[in-house]
């Protein structure tokens, strides 16, 4: 069967079934379409989660991330799965317990103030609606390669099957989407995984393949991939060559910003029970390792291959002629993502590290005047089954696949901006006297809303969606997760304190990145530059972890000087740290 | 509610010894064993690499599972025994 029809098959055929459960699940009560009636099974709340929170990024890029750079970025794997031990330890729990709708309404509550509930929500705002951007750029580039639409039509097509199921079904619809969802991406991420760990290394688990033999040459692949790319002229793969102290706060930020994220928090409060949102953690965690796992071990052999294929006898031997290169290549080069450049006119592919000082030499004597080859790492994964030589099928499963965690992904936050808006700003501010009804009704409204911004803005995308990353972790790291954290385990916090924190950890972050990246992003604005930063080796995607330590400081300052919580919230940290009477908690609806 | 107040420090306390000792392994394999004591364990290979290569790229993910389950566990278990478990 042709590519194309195949393609068109599987998309269509997911987005059936996402449109089937929005049907079957719609939502009728406010309960209903903020937490899912708090009905749903840890484990299928840990699927949920799992497809809420790997997004376009980390089913298309993190392996590409790894794979070009190698330990340097195992920061990504460890900030973005460390995150969950600091969720389930520290937050998740006890915000079950408090039984509330969102993330910004327990801080309202817990510091008796509608400033820090508004600050709260004008962060989750920011953070959610500079993260979605992304993910709706991801669906019409994915839709635009695969089904050979405009990315326009690409990004309205998603645009309404999301709207089918999260207008609708609110929580409920979007959770069992989002375990839909959870199946497509991680099986479409590890069957050609599977394939090339059996090809290179004969092991089907890609994890224990990447610590195993390379069958070719009968060495350990990671040590026959240090010696391919060091005679390149590249980096080894296995060795440290980032600064620590940037590593170490990247890391840091990564994992608290993960933790704060109100998208994958508010998940927690659709379980039964304060021991259910423990065991949801983990669960949470599981089925995001089996992704997480083995990424690294496809961006090993990615690269591995992309070596090979460019030098099939050695890197000391000439690389292969353009115009003999596999058809992958010749496919991938008209997206622009991979491209060619004959620089010494020879009809070779030479590709190497041309920034190396120590390879100029060997470069020069073979005649070779600039590395020829550049490849987007975002086209490894949705290029591997090709590379790999894969059936038809597993291409146009990887299609769908990347489809799904874009589109949970932006489903789930598209919610945490529509709670944010009808119950906090609406319902908490300004028409407190809104019955349930009407309450549904805006919240409807808000996500219909939600989407129609995020699709103008997906279609126009401002120049500093590229920095989503570093703006969405940095706010929630310095500004909500502190706040939280503060707000359960200590009793002495007060109003002041956790408004002056937040605010500080905002500003000194929101500055910080400003001045590395621009003022509101706008080009040659910077002072600094994140290769030589303000801070000692600190870049501004890692101040995230800076913001939270100053939040926490001032916090925590200011409350000493200022008078004590009252208290009926001294009685309310009391009552959110004991499980007993979840179930009545949840009842005040 | 818990009984007394005395119960409720004596619950909260275990929890607050339970959540130190794992964030303390937490920050081990991965800030530890990962990145800043990877030079000292250079020495024990695994499978074509270093151990801490493998902590940062595997063995701290498998940690981290393991941290989370064994809280949920042994925090059932101690809401069992001071009697604040869910009805």
């Amino acid at each position: 069967m042709d590519q194309f029809v195949l393609n068109w098959l599987f998309i269509g055929a997911s987005f059936a079934l996402y449109i089937g459960i929005a049907v079957w699940a719609r939502a009728g009560s406010t309960s209903e379409f903020y937490a899912a009636g708090r009905g749903v099974h840890p484990i299928t709340n840990g699927m949920a989660t799992g497809a809420d929170w790997m997004s376009a990024a980390s089913f298309i890029s993190m392996a590409g991330l790894i794979a070009f750079t190698g330990y340097d970025n195992s920061t990504f794997l460890m900030g973005w799965t460390g995150g969950y031990v600091l969720l389930a330890l520290l937050l998740a729990p006890y915000l079950r317990k408090f039984g509330k709708f969102t993330v910004s309404e327990f801080i309202g509550d817990r510091f008796y103030s509608k400033t820090a509930r508004m600050v709260a929500v004008i962060c989750l705002l920011v953070a959610s609606i500079t993260y979605v951007i992304g993910q709706m750029q991801g669906v019409g580039i994915a839709f635009g390669r695969f089904l050979e639409v405009s990315a326009t039509t690409g990004l309205l097509i998603g645009a309404c099957v999301v709207f089918a199921y999260a207008v609708f079904g609110g929580m409920k619809g979007v959770t069992y989407t989002q375990v839909a969802q959870y199946v497509v991406l991680i099986t479409a991420y590890t069957i050609p995984a599977i394939f090339i760990s059996l090809q290179l290394t004969g092991n089907p688990i890609p994890a224990l393949g990447m610590l195993g033999e390379h069958t070719a040459s009968g060495e350990p692949l990671l040590q026959k991939l240090d010696g391919l790319v060091t005679e390149l002229g590249f980096n080894s793969y296995t060795g440290h060559h980032a600064d620590t102290l940037n590593m170490v706060l990247f890391t840091l930020s990564l994992m608290i910003g993960t933790a704060g994220l109100p998208h994958v928090i508010m998940r927690f409060f659709t379980v039964p029970t304060v021991s259910d949102a423990r065991w949801s953690a983990g669960w949470t965690l599981v089925f995001i390792a089996l992704l997480y796992l083995t990424a690294p071990a496809v961006g090993s052999m990615a690269r591995l291959n992309l070596i090979t294929t460019v030098y099939p006898d050695g890197t000391a031997s000439a690389p292969i002629a353009y115009e003999e290169r596999p058809d992958w290549m010749a496919t991938w080069e008209k997206t622009g993502l991979l491209k060619y450049d004959d620089k010494n006119g020879d009809g070779l592919i030479q590709w190497y590290n041309e920034g190396s000082d120590g390879f100029a030499a060997t470069a020069a004597e073979r005649g070779w005047t600039g590395s020829e080859l550049s490849v987007n790492r975002d086209i490894l994964v949705l290029a591997n089954p090709e590379i790999a030589g894969l059936p038809g099928w597993v291409i146009a499963l990887v299609a769908a696949g990347g489809l799904a965690a874009a589109l949970s992904t932006a489903a789930g936050l598209l919610l945490a901006i529509s709670s944010a808006v009808s119950h906090d700003l609406l319902k908490g501010q300004l028409t407190p006297n809104m019955s349930e009804k009407s309450e549904l009704m805006a919240a409807r409204i808000s996500m219909a809303v939600a989407i129609a911004v995020a699709v103008i803005l997906g279609l126009n995308p401002p120049g500093f969606a590229a920095q989503t990353v570093a703006l969405a972790f940095g706010l929630a790291a310095a500004s909500i997760f502190p706040a939280l954290m503060m707000g359960i385990f200590s009793k002495r916090i007060n109003n002041r304190g956790a408004v002056a924190g937040m605010l500080a950890g905002l500003v000194t972050t929101l500055v910080y990145i400003f001045l590395h990246k621009g003022w509101l992003f706008i080009p040659d604005t910077n002072s600094f530059t994140d290769a030589d930063p303000l801070l000692l080796t600190i870049k501004s995607t890692s101040f995230g972890a800076v913001g939270a330590m100053i939040n926490f400081a001032v916090a925590i300052g200011v409350s000493r000087v200022t008078a004590a919580p009252p208290q009926e919230i001294v009685d309310l940290v009391e009552s959110v740290r004991i499980p007993k009477g979840a179930g009545a908690a949840a009842a005040d609806h | 509610m818990a009984d007394n107040q005395s119960d409720k420090n004596a619950y909260w306390s275990a929890n607050i010894r339970i959540v130190t000792w794992c964030l303390v392994i937490w920050a081990v394999v991965s800030f530890g064993f990962g990145i800043l004591l990877r030079p000292m364990l250079s020495g024990i290979a695994v499978g074509g690499t270093d151990l801490g290569f493998w902590f940062a790229q595997q063995g701290s993910i498998l940690v981290f599972l393991a941290l989370i389950f064994f809280y949920a566990w042994r925090m059932n278990k101690l809401d069992a025994e001071h009697g604040v478990e869910e009805d």
